[in-house]
């Protein structure tokens, strides 16, 4: 742990695989400079792999105060151990008072490892974060910490959590919450390297095979999504969804319920366990609305539901509702689509 | 030859049985109404570990840490396979944030020693956070494979590993001893066999025995403590008695644990109630989709 740093930086840690930047440190880039302004400290970008100068040149252009990047070829793959080390060694020079993390598969890999080397807190998998105070039960008052608020508990709950002694104060940021910046070109950005001491026995495993595929679909930049769920009834049925889909333009989305059941593929599934997404219209055909799948698009700027259950929970963060059967609804909507009336 | 796995594994409330029926009515959760349960991904990481002890011999070995009603996992993962189950309980763990909670688990697993194999599960369903496996692999100082949805093999004491990363998988070899975080996808958890339920459904920790045979008395009768300790050491003679070790017994730091040991502590805690705002409703018939497709257009919400 570092002592309580109050003129520490904001940090968000820069994730990239082989040279392509994962989407979290940029959806993370207002917000830092949110807790940055109102903390009045710099909002530095943490980057680490082999030949990745011209990438630290690339997040100048999103509007840090500075980019720190630490170059070495034992980093060109990710690593928990050899990450971990690095990064651990960078907060201790610089002492932070905030570190920021996606909450991807190397965010909540690497994260966890940094804070139990560095006995400091790690909130998971945060949704929002707050400059606020906290006064504990002796009237202590501690000033300007990070609320770092995520949901639990099965997404049932909400809890607000801080750290005020042992810090930095860290928490890992779910992807596809926060909306995605413009580089906003030119500015006073610093760009720092620095050195790295590794040796091979540093790597803890060897990275015998790597395979990435894109995502077929891409929800996240959709501005309309067309959503089913069980309630659609068959593959054959989902037709429906796609026909509703191509009329407006827009993604095609589904439950898990509807991709466990075959009637979609699992890039679609909107929700905890896919994604999470923020469009202007969301359209929800047959989905009751569960808790796992609201926490993936109640974001969305209009909410659709189309359900023949009045009682369905999506009726609840719904705009506009009709109860009624989608096998009869929907082809009416996309007739009246086509109609554009 | 064999491998020693030490299973980490979490009771939790069933979160997916938060139906209406487990909803209060101001909108919060209902936790009394939920059953406590296997942590799901736990399962697999015994499963997990029960192939290895199929294939290649060794011992399964069970922790978890809770509250002593916990043990119900236990008989269960008793009942699966596990060799040997060991119940972490104590007052002074008590509000420990994951940084905490995996240095225990830590002392825990240096107590049961000479370790091939951890396994924990990714992520409990509850606390939600999968902070706990790659936690507890530094505080043993040993590496971490996150997400194994294989084991593609292991000998001369290496083992690969086929990790699920979301867009993407790899495969990942590391020497041993080495702590693997597993996913529901990995395998497909093994019944109780019938003759092992029928042993050990009746294993309990001697904190059990001294509630059953106690109840409302004080335990501390001699005649009731004597009742307590035959009793004990029936089950102990049959391979019955769950071990429990408290902080002392794992020589835990106290400072490391507990709400001291803990750097995130709760501001606040909310429940989500649905905002049930009220939504505008229309009309399942061909005039009601025509307005609400109007009014997407006239808002510019579509063009
Ligand atoms: C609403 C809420 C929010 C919380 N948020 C945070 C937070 O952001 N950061 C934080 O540090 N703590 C947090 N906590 C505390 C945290 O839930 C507890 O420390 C909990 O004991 C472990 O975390 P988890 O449930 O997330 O487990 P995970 O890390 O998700 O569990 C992963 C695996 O570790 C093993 N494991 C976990 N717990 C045990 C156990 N008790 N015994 C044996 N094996 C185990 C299991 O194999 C499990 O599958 C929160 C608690 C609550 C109630
Ligand atoms: C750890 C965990 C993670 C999860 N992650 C996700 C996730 O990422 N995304 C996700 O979506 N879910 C997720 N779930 C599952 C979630 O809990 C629900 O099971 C799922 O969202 C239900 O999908 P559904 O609404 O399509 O199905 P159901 O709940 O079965 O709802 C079907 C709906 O269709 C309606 N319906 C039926 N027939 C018709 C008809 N003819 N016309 C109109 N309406 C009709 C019904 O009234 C009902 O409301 C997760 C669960 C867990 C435990």
């Amino acid at each position: 742990m570092i002592k309580c740093n109050r003129q520490g930086p904001v940090w968000i840690f820069a994730e990239q695989e082989s040279g392509k930047l994962s989407d979290v440190p940029l959806e993370l880039m207002s917000k830092g400079r949110e807790l940055a302004d109102k903390l009045n400290v710099k909002l530095t970008m943490i980057l680490l792999g082999q030949g990745v100068e011209d990438l630290a040149k690339h997040l100048a252009a999103y509007g840090p105060d500075e980019v720190i990047y630490a170059e070495h070829p034992l980093l060109k793959d990710y690593q928990s151990t050899s990450y971990a080390k690095v990064l651990c060694n960078l907060i201790e020079k610089y002492e932070p008072q905030i570190v920021l993390y996606g909450a991807t598969a190397i965010g909540r890999d690497l994260a966890p490892r940094v804070a139990s080397q560095m006995r400091a807190g790690l909130t998971a998998d945060c949704t929002d974060l707050q400059i606020g105070d906290h006064e504990e039960k002796d009237g202590t008052v501690h000033k300007k910490l990070m609320y770092q608020i995520r949901p639990a508990f099965g997404g049932n709950i909400i809890a607000t959590i801080i750290n005020y002694d042992r810090w930095p104060q860290m928490a890992t940021v779910r992807e596809g919450v926060m909306p995605m910046p413009e580089p906003i070109g030119s500015n006073n950005c610093k760009i720092i390297t620095e050195k790295v001491h590794l040796s091979p026995e540093d790597l803890a495993l060897k990275i015998l095979e790597k395979h990435r595929q894109e995502k077929k679909v891409n929800l996240k930049a959709a501005r309309i999504i067309v959503s089913g769920g069980a309630g659609v009834g068959s593959r054959e049925n989902f037709k429906l969804i796609w026909e509703l889909a191509n009329s407006l333009g827009a993604a095609v989305g589904a439950s898990r319920a509807a991709v466990d059941l075959g009637f979609c593929d699992k890039d679609h599934q909107v929700g905890q366990t896919g994604t999470t997404v923020r469009p202007a219209l969301y359209i929800a055909i047959g989905i009751s609305g569960a808790v796992q799948h609201r926490a993936g698009m109640q974001e969305s700027a209009k909410i659709v539901a189309i359900n023949n259950d009045p009682e369905a929970p999506i009726f609840q963060i719904a705009h506009y509702g009709i109860v009624g059967d989608l096998n009869d609804v929907v082809p009416k909507m996309i007739k009246a689509v086509r109609e554009r009336v | 030859m064999g491998y020693n796995c030490v299973v980490l594994t979490k009771q939790v409330p069933d979160t997916k049985a938060v139906t209406a029926k487990a909803m209060k009515d101001d909108g919060t959760v209902n936790r009394a109404a939920l059953p406590a349960i296997f942590n799901p991904e736990d399962l697999h990481a015994l499963e997990e570990a029960l192939m290895i002890k199929d294939q290649y011999g060794g011992t399964v070995t069970v922790i978890t840490m809770g509250p002593p009603n916990a043990c119900n996992i236990l008989r269960d993962a008793y009942e699966r396979g596990a060799d040997r189950c060991i119940l972490v309980s104590d007052r002074r763990a008590a509000a420990s944030d994951t940084l905490a909670t995996s240095y225990i688990l830590s002392c825990a697993v240096r107590k049961v020693g000479d370790f091939d194999i951890v396994l924990c599960g990714r992520q409990a369903i509850d606390g939600d956070t999968a902070q706990v496996g790659p936690q507890a692999a530094e505080k043993l100082g040993i590496p971490q494979i996150t997400y194994l949805e294989e084991l593609v093999s292991l000998n001369n004491n290496h083992i690969v590993v086929r990790r699920n990363v979301g867009n993407g998988w790899e495969l990942v070899q590391s020497k041993l001893p080495v702590l693997i975080t597993v996913i529901d996808s990995a395998n497909v958890p093994r019944s109780p066999a019938a003759k092992r339920i029928m042993k050990y459904k009746k294993a309990r920790a001697a904190i059990e025995v001294k509630k059953e045979i106690a109840g409302e008395n004080n335990a501390d009768d001699p005649e009731i403590a004597k009742q307590i300790e035959q009793k004990c050491n029936e089950l102990k003679a049959k391979g019955l008695l769950i071990e429990h070790w408290n902080l002392d017994d794992i020589d835990a730091d106290l400072q490391w644990c507990g709400r001291d040991g803990s750097p995130t502590k709760v501001h606040r805690i909310q429940a989500v109630v649905l905002k049930g705002e009220g939504h505008k409703q229309f009309e399942p018939s061909e005039d009601g989709v025509r307005e609400l497709v109007h009014e997407l257009i006239e808002e510019h919400t579509i063009g």
